[in-house]
């Protein structure tokens, strides 16, 4: 009887753990786009109970980010600090991130911070080869500045992987694109 | 100075290092575009091509060294092998060249990369499957990137015609290479790590024809010449490649940012 109450009150207590674990996850931000948190940009996959610790299973955004790094050592660092007991991350490659794991709020920061969010990934994650068209553009998108839909794409890369270069010729302010993938 | 590892040739380590070693290698040209590209645009587009391929290399690379079993991780593997063992196809160590030879590669390259990934999805390998769900997308717009290019030289000036068809014309003479079968492609298939190199013959060259004839360029004839970047056996240009990518490594081993 008193080892049932004793799971009980661990379990309890796990759970609490890994609830307060996930709020620390909020805090966490991505330190090239750091208007979002890892968990508005959907790479938190899971928090697992690892021992007297936890694990923190992430998924990268593109094989290249130099961001990845960096994300893993602050979620550590948060979780310890935060007294959750010592943290591990591991890495879960599949299925791939995609951009629409973005949270709703995600984009919606993304948006107020000045980065035009990604709009829905095709069915299949299918991009088919689609040449320069001559003459512009193939898709608007609203400008995070002034909210004309008078934009066009300079560049289809941008700062980071994850961004291209687009400008407004309403408010003639340039600004950032996060492309769907 | 940092001596050499030595590489257990594996079958299975080498069909996975002529994957990595051609993202390792054309990241490495790539990246050598860094404040030379004709504009902005590209120089960030190259670079961030480059970034995504030295990704995928790391993962490629560093799942490798675990099948070898010899304790070998990605920086061994990248930084501490004799050219002999370095296995990416011969046509991405070639210089960069122009930009018209650059898009031209990264197409070419890219369109192999890419129906290499999609198969390798259904890798028996779990964990080469993960890294091509990923490593699949970014090939794509790699592909449709470099596409672009091509139609808009080729199609394009007297000037961008005359450097993409002379550029094709040296290119074309390398992509012989990659569809030859060998006991190493053959393990493969047969024991469901990935495709057969050869069965990408077809697919590559359709889907070649469709950007060439957008660029209203003639694909050129088939030559006897071999390459044989694949078996280990490289061209000039390789040592010089990788004396650069090396250096830091072998002067100052251990050594991190």
């Amino acid at each position: 009887m008193s080892t049932a109450i004793c799971d009980d009150s661990s379990a309890t207590e796990l759970a609490g753990r890994i609830q307060a674990a996930w709020g620390v996850l909020n805090t966490v931000l991505d330190p090239e786009v750091p208007a979002l948190s890892v968990r508005d940009l959907g790479i938190v996959r899971d928090v697992l109970p690892d021992g007297e610790g936890l694990e923190i299973v992430l998924t990268p955004t593109y094989s290249g980010c130099p961001a990845t790094e960096v994300i893993e050592h602050d979620v550590l660092a948060a979780i310890e600090h935060a007294g959750l007991g010592p943290a591990k991350v591991t890495l879960r490659r599949a299925p791939a991130w995609t951009t629409d794991w973005i949270s709703a709020e995600g984009k919606r920061k993304l948006f107020e911070y000045g980065i035009a969010p990604p709009g829905p990934v095709l069915a299949g994650g299918v991009v088919p080869i689609r040449f320069i068209q001559r003459q512009q553009p193939t898709e608007r998108l609203t400008c995070p500045q002034c909210g004309s839909r008078q934009t066009e794409r300079l560049s289809a890369f941008g700062s980071t992987a994850c961004k291209s270069l687009y400008r407004c010729m309403a408010c003639k302010e340039p600004f950032e694109h996060f492309k769907p993938i | 100075m940092q001596s050499s590892i030595r590489l257990e040739r594996d079958p299975a380590v080498q069909y996975l290092l002529r994957i990595g070693d051609t993202c390792l290698i054309l990241g490495q040209r790539l990246a050598e575009w860094c404040g030379h590209a004709p504009i902005l645009e590209e120089d960030i587009a190259l670079t961030n091509m480059a970034l995504d391929l030295v990704g995928q290399a790391r993962a490629l690379l560093t799942h490798a060294g675990r099948i070898e079993g010899q304790g070998h991780d990605e920086d061994h593997l990248a930084f501490l092998r004799d050219e002999r063992d370095y296995f990416n196809v011969t046509m991405v160590e070639l210089p960069r060249g122009d930009f018209a030879f650059t898009v031209l590669r990264n197409v070419m390259v890219a369109t192999l990369l890419k129906l290499l990934w999609e198969r390798l999805a259904d890798s028996s390998d779990a964990e080469l499957a993960a890294i091509a769900g990923k490593a699949v997308k970014e090939a794509r717009y790699h592909q449709q990137h470099a596409a672009d290019w091509v139609v808009r030289l080729g199609d394009g000036t007297a000037e961008s015609r005359r450097r993409t068809e002379s550029a094709l014309k040296q290119l074309w003479l390398y992509t012989a290479e990659w569809f030859e079968s060998d006991p190493v492609d053959e393990q493969a298939q047969a024991n469901g790590l990935g495709p057969r190199w050869a069965d990408l013959r077809e697919p590559w060259q359709a889907e070649m024809a469709a950007i060439l004839d957008d660029a209203t360029l003639a694909t050129p004839a088939d030559s006897a010449f071999r390459s044989t970047g694949k078996s280990g056996l490289h061209s000039e240009h390789m040592g010089f490649i990788l004396t650069t990518m090396q250096h830091l490594q072998r002067s100052f081993p251990g050594g991190v940012w």
